[in-house]
């Protein structure tokens, strides 16, 4: 860990998710309001980031056209953001181990079967499966969370499915198996732990797509529905305006940009780390 | 050539028809039921029932998709419970325009990726970094909030190009070259949207297999035998690297097809993704089935020119 914060990227990429995070889990200490309450709609719209409404209560980044404070809604937002991108990941994570380590495990027509599987779900463009799954059934967080996750499993698969092949060619492995493992054993003790690293880097990178993804579902209306504060709702209201309230889609978009170019800049810093470190072992 | 293509086309083939299935399977599986949305809300139930029986929608699903199927191979592809416009000519009037959208952006942000990848690849650590961190930013920037910035900059602020849309009201009545110079506004910030975004991902990609041929003693021998430098890169590094690349061109058609959706939306250029948005909108299902086939295949389409792209790239591919 020390010698990963000598990389500038990663330690730009723990700032910032350090203090998104907190932001997310404070967001009712950060602003005293309710990121759904409307002012006095003439007296307090639109007004200008830095600015005091006539009640006297200050407004960091203004408000949006219905005078709803822009920096709570999008302290508020960073938590929708944030537990949709995570559990989205966790379900593309697991769904994309299991089906890796078993096509790699497995031999075969299973493996055959699972390795098509695979490489069609990954010809598809995902934003086109996920308006199909997001249009179908009533919009919300679950269906955000299981369609992403549904959707983001794949290259994991590719991923693990790779790892754990070259790793199953390994002397280790063939002691393990000459030793009479079990295939659990193997898997759980074996493989996993030795794919871990990759898997890390894969998952940082799924989190800043799911992220945004999560937002251009919101964006379209098909995400966590409103009055529910989210970064891609926000956008979407926030470019009606665009032209005289700019700040109301560009707060939540600068946002976003910041969380998920952490996500990358982190998961790249450990993925050079890594490299390098074999690099040396090699 | 045509030999090693045959199986791809096969596989292509499967992957639409693949998705057509997935889409069929999940439109029926959706609640909600297609023959009450196009009666209306006025329709008795006996209206309905007669619509239902006229779309056939009271058959078994899979009698469905099969008459499906053999209606839409043959061209006719339903009519949009939205608008009631037929389906297969709202896509083959749509289809063109999210063609040349992609295409073009594709090509350009290979072309200025490939440039900063080199400069990244070849020039000091610094600069690398600096580099590195404005391509993951465009790579990280959602279409719809990008394209937002830029209308907001480039359209309202500075009044330099129209916000949307692919031709101003007065088109029709424009002389040719008018015309064609209105149409060209029109497709720029579409494009420089789509463009930039690619940027970000097309140069991360050409890095990453810059640096894989760095190590190489081909270079080594290269920069031995005493050529410029520019030339070992032109020649050696970037020619070596380019196999590779292709195939990533190919691999990333679907998320570029992903932006283009967003974008056309945003700015209403009339191209499939803004069918499929509108018609996901409208719960308009026939019009749904047809727009994922259109872009399923055109990615399909996309990834099969790669491939040539790739044997022409690397002649070595032709003889293994």
């Amino acid at each position: 860990m020390p010698e990963l914060l000598r990389d500038g990227r990663a330690r730009f990429g723990l700032a910032v998710l350090i203090v998104v995070v907190s932001i997310a889990v404070l967001a009712p200490f950060v602003s005293g309001r309710d990121p759904a309450a409307q002012g006095d709609i003439v007296a307090t719209r639109f007004l200008t980031p830095f600015s005091t409404d006539p009640a006297g209560s200050f407004h960091l980044l203004g408000t949006d056209r219905l005078g709803r404070d822009v920096w709570t809604r999008l302290a508020h937002g960073a938590r929708i953001s944030l537990i949709v991108g995570v559990l989205a990941t966790l379900l593309a994570l697991t769904v994309g181990i299991t089906i890796g380590t078993v096509a790699a495990v497995a031999g075969g027509p299973l493996r055959l079967g699972l390795l098509a599987v695979t490489d069609f779900a990954l010809a598809l463009p995902r934003v086109v499966l996920l308006l199909l799954l997001a249009a179908l059934w009533r919009p919300g967080g679950t269906l955000v969370v299981v369609v992403l996750g549904l959707t983001g499993w794949m290259s994991v698969a590719r991923l693990v499915y790779g790892e754990s092949s070259a790793l199953l060619a390994r002397p280790f492995a063939s002691a393990a198996i000459a030793l009479g493992a079990s295939r659990r054993r193997i898997i759980l003790r074996h493989l996993l732990p030795n794919t871990m690293t990759p898997i890390i880097v894969a998952a940082a990178l799924g989190i800043g797509n799911a992220i945004t993804l999560e937002a251009g579902l919101s964006f379209l209306g098909l995400g966590v529905q409103p009055p529910a504060p989210s970064w891609g709702g926000m956008i979407s209201s926030g470019r009606d305006s665009i032209v005289n309230a700019p700040w109301v889609a560009l707060a939540p978009g600068v946002a976003l940009v910041l969380v998920v170019l952490a996500c990358m800049l982190l998961g790249d810093a450990i993925r050079d780390r890594v490299a390098r470190r074999a690099e040396m072992v090699t | 050539m045509p030999a090693r293509l045959l199986p791809r086309l096969l596989a292509g083939c499967a992957v639409v028809l693949g998705v057509v299935t997935l889409s069929f399977v999940l439109l029926h599986l959706a609640p909600g039921d297609p023959a009450a949305q196009l009666a209306g809300p006025a329709a008795t139930p006996a209206q309905v029932e007669a619509l239902r029986v006229q779309l056939g929608l009271d058959r078994a699903a899979p009698v469905q998709f099969v008459s499906w199927l053999s209606r839409a191979v043959r061209g006719d592809w339903g009519v949009s419970l939205a608008t009631g416009r037929p389906v297969a000519r709202m896509l083959r009037e749509a289809w063109p325009a999210t063609a040349l959208l992609v295409g073009l952006s594709l090509g350009l942000s290979y072309l200025v990726g490939i440039g900063i990848a080199l400069r990244q690849a070849t020039g000091p650590r610094r600069n690398d970094t600096r580099l590195s961190v404005l391509t993951t930013a465009l790579f990280a920037m959602p279409a719809y909030w990008l394209g937002t910035v830029l209308v907001w900059g480039l359209a309202y602020q500075f009044q330099i190009l129209p916000a949307f849309g692919a031709a101003g009201l007065d088109a029709d009545f424009l002389p040719p070259v008018a015309r064609l110079i209105d149409g060209l506004r029109h497709l720029a910030l579409p494009l420089l949207t789509l463009t930039l975004l690619g940027i970000g991902g097309a140069a991360r990609f050409v890095r990453g297999a810059l640096l894989d041929v760095e190590g190489a003693p081909f270079l080594l021998a290269a920069r031995a035998r005493g050529l410029p430098e520019a030339r070992v890169h032109w020649r050696h590094l970037l020619r070596n690297a380019l196999g590779p690349v292709v195939t990533l061109l190919g691999l990333s058609l679907p998320a570029l097809f992903s932006g283009a959706v967003f974008v056309e939306g945003i700015f209403a250029w009339p191209g499939v993704g803004r069918i499929l948005i509108l018609a996901v909108l409208a719960r308009d299902t026939p019009v749904v089935l047809a727009a994922v086939t259109v872009s399923a295949v055109l990615v399909v389409l996309g990834n099969l020119l790669a491939d040539v792209l790739r044997t022409w790239v690397d002649p070595r591919l032709s003889h293994a």
